[in-house]
């Protein structure tokens, strides 16, 4: 029995998946990269971030979220969306206090090569300047919860993937916060500096300690190539 | 007499000098000079917001401090983490690449002031037309130079970048090493062009030297006075920019401190504070606040140490001894024939480095017993210049405590800013610009870095206000 294929278009380009298959992974499969920060594969996408936003038949979802459909039409790369991608990645810096200039994560950092490649050069939007608090208690892991972006793949992964439930929310709105599951401190969970939950952090919120800036400039991910250039087939699209 | 009754002239912002500064004179009704005063009107608070942050940051967020030689708060940040890591007997390759570092920054930011800050005044004249009297003007007149100020600063930016990733705020130096090494490719680059830049720096320096000499009359005494002075010397006594132990002569040569180990300054250094400025004054503990106030910089460096260990600079360097006999020269404006001996001797450091193969190494990182609290001392391009660090167990910065380049000539830059106030300004019926720009002059000798930071060239104003004795304006000149 042969599966039935889905065929859709992506800003008029024809595309291909299979049933049950989101926008995203269709369109990563087919080499079109869609940006994104909450989503991580492995992770069930939970569409929180709104990065992956396109408009599917007129109307805004989240690409990691949306199951692809038969004949509908997906716009991506449309001046519109890019517009409102900027905003959601320009509201995410100045929400919290993202010093890229003195941050070891500066140059492998997903918000920060998004920021690139959407073309930003400075937040427009007020700084907030949120009093965040460090946790360095653990021998080996480092949290700086003012780089925070709340994308929720360290929780995901510690409950799904290390089965530990390490890494938790607390507070709503602009009080959300990541928190530990401890009394207090990090140092007093069982989290272990190989859990995936500590290695899969897209901006340098959960760090592991004195591995700072042992990358010399031009050899981090995002130095030669922006973000999304691993998924496009051909870099010349990129726009 | 009360302040009441005297005339207050400011130099405000002064002018080719790294960050924001003023000059206020106070005049009494005969316009004599009552008093004159270098203030730093800005205020940092880097010690304050490091703490808390992890201690490999250190070294790539406290060299924000500069945008002009950043390079020396990235390692002796660095420096002090080696001791924080157990690391600070480094690799061959990551103590070279570390030099060649430093040395490519001494280079360039001593061209850029030479070149571009200081030489207006010393092809122009201290009171010439202040339209002619700037960079522009000079490129003007004397292009060639104009030129091989740019090339031989590219030149130190581009050891820079080659060595700590970027030509400004790199993060080559790591706690316990580095992150690269220098590759063939790159360091035939900067052989290509290594004889012209060895050029370029025996004409500098002819030209600081010749200059101090015709001028030796003029120069003797502007600004000038006796004084203490410190700087790093290696074991031996050899002059040695990167590390080593400080070394400290009174106004005679007699040693006043010799072989201070960094780690321990606070046993021989103090710092002061006064109400008018938030630049602190560091003395001598063993002489006191009073008299215990030092010159740092390339003056005093080449006062301080016993030879040089590169040719054409140690050559330099005994001629320039001879004028005083061996002993301590005073003259403040032997500040540029000084800095124009260690341009030679870090692009001569430079080639001998460049034909090292511990450059091409790998074994890049060590570490050894951690420790909570360290101290280093580096000399920067302006001057000594201390960290002190105390790191908890959790890897977090307790403490920080910074005594930049600037802040150890502090004392001195106002001693030479009140010198020249009473030997030019004294008694002057009218307060002209060229008078003013002595003061400026002086302080420029120094090449200080007032805010520890960068500043758009060019956009800022000279505003001078002369009040008279009941604080009335009688006239304002501004310089767009």
């Amino acid at each position: 029995m042969s599966e039935k294929t889905i065929t859709f278009t992506i800003d008029g380009v024809e595309v291909k998946g299979a049933p049950g298959q989101t926008i995203l992974d269709a369109a990563d499969a087919a080499g079109i990269y869609i940006p994104r920060l909450c989503h991580f594969k492995g992770l069930n996408p939970h569409g929180s971030c709104r990065v992956c936003t396109v408009i599917v038949n007129g109307r805004p979802q989240a690409a990691c979220t949306q199951p692809i459909a038969e004949g509908t039409t997906v716009e991506n790369d449309t001046e519109d969306i890019k517009k409102h991608r900027s905003n959601i990645v320009d509201m995410m810096f100045v929400e919290g206090n993202h010093f890229c200039m003195f941050c070891e994560k500066s140059g492998n950092c997903e918000l920060q090569a998004l920021a690139y490649r959407l073309g930003i050069c400075a937040p427009k939007y007020p700084f907030q300047f949120p009093d965040c608090t460090l946790d360095a208690s653990h021998p080996d892991i480092f949290i700086d919860r003012n780089r925070c972006i709340l994308c929720g793949r360290c929780v995901q992964a510690s409950k799904d993937l290390d089965g530990k439930c390490v890494f938790e929310f607390v507070g709503r709105g602009a009080e959300k916060k990541i928190a530990v599951n401890a009394e207090a401190k990090l140092s007093d969970t069982n989290v272990d500096v190989t859990d995936r939950a500590v290695n899969i952090c897209p901006v340098g919120a959960i760090l592991k300690k004195r591995e700072g800036f042992k990358i010399p400039i031009g050899e981090r991910m995002y130095d030669a190539q922006p973000i999304g250039s691993d998924i496009e087939s051909d870099t010349k699209s990129i726009k | 007499m009360s302040d009441q009754n005297l005339k207050r002239v400011i130099i405000e912002p002064v002018t080719r000098v790294e960050g924001h500064g003023k000059v206020s004179i106070l005049l009494d009704q005969d316009n004599k000079v009552k008093q004159a005063r270098l203030h730093i009107v800005e205020f940092r608070g880097f010690e304050r917001f490091i703490q808390g942050r992890p201690y490999w940051e250190v070294p790539v967020l406290v060299q924000r401090l500069c945008g002009i030689c950043p390079v020396s708060h990235h390692l002796a940040a660095a420096k002090a983490m080696d001791w924080i890591v157990g690391g600070e007997n480094l690799t061959p390759t990551a103590e070279k690449m570390r030099r060649l570092m430093h040395y490519g920054q001494t280079f360039q930011s001593h061209a850029l002031h030479f070149f571009h800050l200081c030489s207006p005044d010393l092809l122009f004249g201290f009171d010439a037309d202040p339209s002619i009297r700037n960079v522009i003007g000079v490129a003007r007149k004397y292009p060639d130079l104009a030129v091989q100020g740019v090339m031989m600063r590219k030149y130190g930016q581009e050891i820079i970048k080659a060595t700590a990733g970027k030509k400004i705020h790199g993060t080559g130096a790591i706690p316990g090493g580095v992150n690269k090494n220098l590759s063939i490719e790159e360091r035939d680059v900067f052989l290509k062009d290594i004889d012209q830049m060895l050029e370029w720096g025996r004409g500098a320096l002819k030209i600081a030297r010749d200059y101090t000499i015709e001028n030796l009359d003029k120069v003797k005494d502007f600004g000038s006075f006796e004084s203490n002075h410190a700087g790093l010397v290696r074991k031996d006594g050899c002059l040695d920019l990167y590390d080593g132990y400080l070394r400290a002569v009174d106004s005679q040569g007699n040693r006043i401190l010799d072989d201070m180990d960094p780690q321990k300054y606070t046993e021989f250094i103090q710092e002061g504070v006064k109400s008018w400025t938030y630049m602190k004054f560091p003395f001598l503990k063993s002489i006191g606040p009073e008299d215990g106030w030092y010159r740092v910089g390339p003056l005093s460096r080449i006062n301080v140490c016993d030879f040089i260990d590169t040719p054409e600079a140690e050559a330099a360097r005994k001629e320039f001894k001879a004028i005083t006999d061996d002993k301590p020269n005073h003259i403040t404006m032997a500040y540029h024939w000084t800095r124009m001996i260690e341009v030679l001797h870090s692009i001569e450091k430079i080639n001998e480095l460049l034909h090292d193969t511990d450059l091409q190494g790998t074994d890049l990182v060590v570490k050894g017993q951690r420790r909570e609290e360290a101290a280093s001392i580096l000399e920067a391009p302006r001057g000594s210049l201390f960290h002190h660090y105390k790191v908890d167990e959790n890897d977090q910065v307790v403490m920080a405590n910074l005594i930049v380049s600037t802040t150890n000539n502090n004392e001195p830059m106002n001693r030479a800013v009140t010198k020249v106030a009473e030997d030019y300004l004294s008694g002057q019926a009218e307060i002209t610009e060229g008078l003013l720009n002595h003061i400026e002059v002086a302080i420029r000798a120094y090449d200080p870095c007032l805010s520890c930071a960068t500043h758009a060239m060019g956009k800022m104003p000279l505003i001078v206000s002369l009040f008279d004795h009941e604080g009335q304006l009688l006239d304002k000149k501004v310089k767009e």
